[in-house]
């Protein structure tokens, strides 16, 4: 364990994040974890970690940071106004970093959140399998809470490797986001809450993303939707799975994301295609938002291309062994399976 | 309450709705009822038991269970049709009975400071109230708002009250509080309305523990009075990690 950084300005919200807690929602525990898993995973490939190892989530405005070992970074997801001791920083690129450099995040240009990844990883205590900030539950990151100037932030070291800073990732690998988004939908579980105009207004209308979006979930604002009758506006209590659309009685879509409650009342007109959750989670208020109805394939086919993408990736990135095992990328039947192998 | 949990079968047909290609949505009749409940435990258990490659986790609710999956493992037909399969074909006598946990709770003074209302609301002494909470198992229909907060169902209706006017910025974590035709514990320190009526010295929820919460949907919970000393004499064990947590099977057989 060594420390990396010391937090001069904490910036407007930065929490640890990782792939978060997969199988708590039965008790009531958000997934938590990055909104945009694929740049997350991205950086941390660059610096050679495995891809569930604890990145720094920004929201709008980045952090600055004091760097107090030598080690190497990546910076990924939004575009930002970032720098190392005032010189522009490179993103989707290892960079090595010194003791004494200053990286400053800076304002977000394209996106909202980045990914700042250090080789090994954070170190911050696993609870519940998952190193991930949940604000609302107090729980992982650093003391259940965003960061804040002073902090600070271990990482795990490891003696095997000198950290290499030749990955960076090929332009078309970039995401950029717009502000005009198409997220596609699958319809239900509770489409049949709505009348065939209420469906019609969902498909056929542009909403904009209201100032009450956040890691919870994406308020929309325009026309509202209409349920088939007053009662159908009400549901008896049921788990919400992530991206879930739901629409409250006010015709207003509420998106759910990482640290949203795992139950509700409202019912739910649509849910977002797995491969589309980071469009919504890089929108910012403002941009506008229009949804498309696909099928169950073209949702799993979309999903299997961005799998495959981040593959791809992983051939052309050196890795080295971290923590207490190592990390594989597999395909096996044309399916990709993460591995961690670890000692007993 | 009764418990109902005799049934062999899943008591009566499900839908298997679609919500987004990562899970499935298997609704049973939509009514909040012990009977549904209980038909929800039994999918969920006999599901779980088969360890199916790719199922991430299944969540269960009133009335209806989630089951979340990697569609890059698993595909969504192979998974519907195995729903499908258990509820025709599943042998459930294996399923264990309902567990009830039972939860210490000192009530009133500074634990339950709505206590003294909810005595003048329901016109019943403080002996009254208490009794009427705390002899009877309440049914966990599901888990959620808060990590580990629990739904309950089965509360009398002579404890009906209305939630406070203004809900307090803080409740300490253990609360047990009712609020209209509900009652429930308070996990984590958290902003709530409910009357807070006593306090457990349990830790109901604990990130760092395995399981992190003491008990799970499809069981029950049965609230026993304790008093101030008894409350300090079990936190004491609880810090101490020693405390013996009393289960019973629905009959009051020691589990």
């Amino acid at each position: 364990m060594a420390t990396a950084f010391e937090v001069l300005s904490p910036g407007f919200l930065t929490t640890v994040q990782d792939r978060g807690r997969l199988t708590y929602r039965r008790i009531g525990m958000p997934t938590a974890g990055a909104l945009d898993q694929y740049s997350f995973r991205i950086a941390n490939m660059l610096v050679g970690n495995n891809p569930l190892a604890a990145c720094l989530e920004t929201t709008y405005i980045g952090p600055t940071l004091r760097v107090l070992c030598n080690t190497v970074i990546a910076l990924t997801g939004a575009l930002c106004d970032a720098a190392i001791n005032g010189k522009p920083m490179a993103q989707w690129k290892a960079i090595k970093v010194h003791s004494g450099d200053i990286i400053s995040i800076g304002q977000a240009l394209n996106g909202v959140r980045s990914y700042l990844s250090v080789a090994c990883g954070i170190d911050v205590p696993l609870i519940m399998e998952s190193r991930s900030t949940f604000i609302r539950g107090k729980i992982g990151g650093i003391e259940g809470r965003a960061l804040k100037k002073g902090d600070e932030i271990g990482i795990f070291t490891s003696s095997d490797l000198e950290p290499c800073d030749s990955n960076a990732i090929p332009e078309p690998y970039k995401p950029t986001w717009s502000s005009d988004i198409t997220l596609r939908v699958i319809l239900g579980p509770q489409d049949n809450h709505f009348s065939e105009n209420g469906l019609a207004t969902f498909f056929n209308s542009t909403y904009t993303i209201t100032e009450e979006s956040d890691r919870m979930g994406y308020r929309l604002n325009g026309n509202g939707i209409a349920y088939v009758s007053w009662e159908a506006g009400q549901i008896i209590s049921d788990p919400i799975p992530l991206g879930a659309v739901q629409i409250p009685p006010n015709g207003q879509p509420i998106i759910t994301l990482m640290d949203a409650q795992t139950t509700g009342g409202y019912p739910k007109i649509a849910t977002i295609c797995t491969a589309d959750l980071s469009l919504i989670a890089q929108g910012k208020p403002g941009d506008k938002v229009h949804f498309t109805a696909i099928g169950n394939d073209e949702a799993v086919k979309s999903l299997r291309e961005q799998e495959q993408k981040i593959s791809i990736l992983g051939t052309m990135m050196k890795s080295h062994p971290q923590e207490d095992g190592q990390y594989f990328h597999v395909m096996v039947n044309g399916l990709p399976f993460d591995v961690w192998v670890k000692p007993e | 309450m009764e418990c109902v949990d005799g049934g062999q079968t899943l008591h009566n047909s499900f839908e298997i709705k679609q919500a987004g290609d990562s899970s499935l949505l298997v609704q049973f009749r939509d009514e909040i009822s012990p009977e549904i409940n209980a038909a929800v435990r039994r999918l969920d258990y006999a599901f779980n038991k088969m360890n199916i490659p790719g199922i991430i986790e299944t969540v269960p609710a009133y009335c209806s269970l989630l089951i979340i999956f990697d569609p890059l493992a698993l595909d969504i037909e192979v998974l519907r049709q195995t729903i499908v399969d258990i509820g025709k074909s599943f042998n459930f006598s294996a399923l264990p009975q309902p567990i009830v946990t039972t939860i210490p709770v000192c009530y009133g003074g500074s634990f339950g400071p709505d206590l003294d209302f909810v005595c003048q609301y329901t016109h019943l002494t403080k002996e009254e109230v208490i009794a009427l909470h705390s002899e009877r198992n309440y049914l966990i229909y599901m888990l959620g708002f808060l990590p580990g907060f629990p739904y309950l169902g089965g509360i009398d209706k002579r404890l009906t009250v209305p939630r406070l006017d203004t809900p307090r910025i803080s409740v300490h974590s253990g609360s047990v509080g009712i609020a209209n035709n509900q009652t429930g514990i308070y996990p984590v320190e958290s902003p709530g309305g409910w009357r807070i009526i006593g306090r457990t010295p349990l830790n109901v929820y604990d990130p760092f523990r395995k399981p992190p919460v003491l008990f799970d949907a499809g069981n029950y919970l049965r609230f026993k009075p304790i008093n101030a000393q008894e409350y300090e004499s079990i936190r004491k064990q609880v810090e101490a990690g020693t405390y013996k947590l009393e289960t019973q099977d629905v009959k009051g057989r020691a589990v």
